[in-house]
């Protein structure tokens, strides 16, 4: 087992002649909250997708732990223990929050025709089980009060959550997350926080784009910048707070 | 009396064979977000299939192998499923209207296909005489109206309750996940061509019992019986009951059928003797205009989709965790 969650290898991806992520080598550190930063249109996003299986790269490797999943589709990463939020939350609208949870879990009985139709005690015992973990996660990610609430009806804040509630019903071992703090409001963003410390006491790997650069340099250990498709800074959040290149770069623009 | 008795049973037949059609196309739509547009197409081939498995034999004819009604019924239904899968490896990476657009044009060209391939269908003839379940036992034509009444209810009652079991377990979860978000469905590891296959085929097959009943209750099956009509009649039932309950895709298919037959009444008794002609165009006027106006102010249909709730013993427990917060 290597001490990397994620190894990234010269991972390259071109849209037609556009160089979206050029050459990108990382290692995300196990146990790490690593946060990912740059300006728009630096490519973290398309990084993220190329690592979450969305995109196929150009070139370049990815690999889970020892498993290389480079151009794996994304539906087959989630049961290796890989999950993700999206940017713009993508909660499923009509169906109920507890139901967007109990979804999540890989390989259900009842998920196939054959087991859904014929194997009923089974399937009902597996449904205990999943509704109670769900439940136990709602609390988690307080949101148990809306556990039959259609997701679509329920804030955007709570939204972020009822996504980090869903990655965690597959129990993963390292979660990406895009810009969970984008337009949720304070009060939401600290449980966000607290709760993904807790996860992260517990060995979860979490790597996270996010532009609030207070978030980053509070939770995030390492921080690594990126800028016009390339990493140009890696190190603690000490350093990034005092690199020059960095502050011109990015925190100069933004001031 | 008896004569208006006897046209309810026929009226209720009908109704009963739309009802299943329209479970189909709801599994396809209502639960899947499968924009399927040729419903025809999977009606055509149950029909089609059960007529030359069990017709009986012609000259230079392909077909008419006489079997057994259920067997040949069921190779109607395996045969509409076995179509709606080529068409989906064919077609699934499509969404939405790209999607519509093909099923469409595949239904068009089987039309085109039973209208050349005598050898097979009997051309633009069709094929007849398809020895009707119990009409050698029953000699009366009320009372074999009756029974085929029964029999079609029975379908439905089945098809209804295996439905209903696919879509409240967890593979219809699946199906209503890819239906919301096929992105976020895949990043939580579900395949939606995989799922989206298995939905075709089982809203297809449902679709081809639907004919494969239609023309044992006919005896006959044509080219007419292919035309684009039907799946416009369908996807109204669907949308005037609700997509994504069954009970309002059963709801819907007995309310436009109605509206469908009484129409056609209304115009052969009001309509001038000039104007006789283009009744059926006045027909697919209403139809269509239907949709519209559903789409326009009720899209959710009559009966809406609910959302699953879950066990009240969760519920209570979930109040009780909110309150201690």
């Amino acid at each position: 087992m290597t001490d990397s969650a994620l190894s990234l290898r010269g991972l390259t991806k071109d849209f037609g002649p556009f160089r979206a992520v050029d050459d990108v080598t990382l290692d995300i550190r196990r146990g790490s909250i690593t946060g990912l930063i740059g300006p728009n249109g630096a490519g973290k996003t398309t990084l993220f997708n190329m690592v979450a299986g969305s995109l196929k790269p150009s070139s370049g490797t990815v690999s889970l732990g020892d498993v290389d999943i480079t151009g794996r589709p994304p539906e087959t990463l989630f049961s290796l223990g890989l999950a993700r939020t999206f940017q713009i939350p993508r909660p499923f609208r009509r169906m109920s929050v507890v139901e967007n949870l109990m979804l999540a879990p890989p390989a259900q009985i009842g998920e196939t025709v054959p087991g859904a139709l014929f194997r009923r005690r089974n399937v009902a015992r597996q449904e205990h089980a999943l509704r109670d973990k769900a439940q136990g996660i709602l609390d988690f990610v307080t949101l148990s009060h809306l556990a039959d609430q259609p997701a679509g009806m329920i804030s955007g804040g709570q939204m972020k959550l009822l996504e980090l509630g869903r990655a965690l019903m597959g129990d993963p071992s390292v979660i990406l997350l895009d810009e969970p703090a984008a337009g949720v409001n304070p009060t939401l963003t600290n449980i966000l926080i607290e709760r993904i410390r807790e996860l992260n006491e517990g060995g979860v790997t979490f790597v996270v784009i996010e532009h609030d650069m207070d978030f980053v340099m509070r939770h995030c250990d390492p921080v690594i910048a990126m800028a016009a498709g390339r990493v140009m800074f890696q190190g603690t959040s000490e350093e990034a707070r005092t690199n020059p290149e960095l502050l011109d770069a990015y925190l100069g623009t933004a001031a | 009396m008896i004569g208006l008795v006897s046209y309810l049973t026929f009226f209720l037949t009908m109704a009963g064979i739309m009802a299943i059609i329209t479970l189909g196309l709801n599994l396809h739509w209502g639960y899947t977000g499968l924009f399927n547009g040729g419903v025809v197409a999977f009606f055509g081939a149950g029909a089609y299939g059960t007529m030359i498995l069990g017709g009986p034999s012609q000259p230079d004819q392909f077909g008419g192998f006489e079997l057994p009604y259920l067997v040949a019924l069921g190779g109607g239904v395996v045969i509409a499923g076995a179509l709606a899968w080529v068409v989906g490896l064919l077609t699934l990476r499509l969404r939405h209207d790209y999607l519509a657009i093909s099923t469409f044009g595949i239904a068009v060209a089987l039309e085109a296909v039973a209208r050349n391939a005598q050898w097979l269908t009997g051309g633009a003839r069709g094929l007849r005489g398809f020895p009707r379940p119990f009409e050698d036992q029953i000699d009366n034509n009320f009372l074999f109206g009756v029974v085929f009444l029964l029999i079609v209810l029975t379908v439905l009652g089945l098809i209804w309750l295996s439905i209903e079991r696919l879509v409240n377990s967890p593979f219809g979860r699946a199906l209503r996940a890819i239906r919301e978000d096929e992105v976020a469905a895949r990043a939580l590891g579900k395949n939606p061509v995989r799922l989206r296959l298995w939905s075709l085929v089982i809203g297809a097959a449902i679709m081809g019992a639907g004919g494969g009943l239609y023309v044992s209750y006919t005896a006959f099956v044509s080219p007419q019986d292919l035309l684009p009509i039907l799946t416009f009649q369908i996807w109204a039932m669907l949308i005037v009951g609700g997509a994504g309950n069954n009970r309002g895709a059963v709801l819907g298919a007995v309310l436009i059928w109605g509206v469908w037959t009484l129409s056609g009444f209304a115009l052969t008794r009001l309509a001038p003797a000039s104007m006789q002609i283009d009744a059926g165009s006045i027909q697919y006027i209403l139809i269509g205009t239907l949709i519209v106006c559903m789409l326009i102010w009720r899209p959710e249909g009559l009966l809406p989709e609910k959302i699953k709730k879950s066990q009240p013993m969760t519920a209570r427990k979930a109040a009780s965790n909110s309150t201690r917060e």
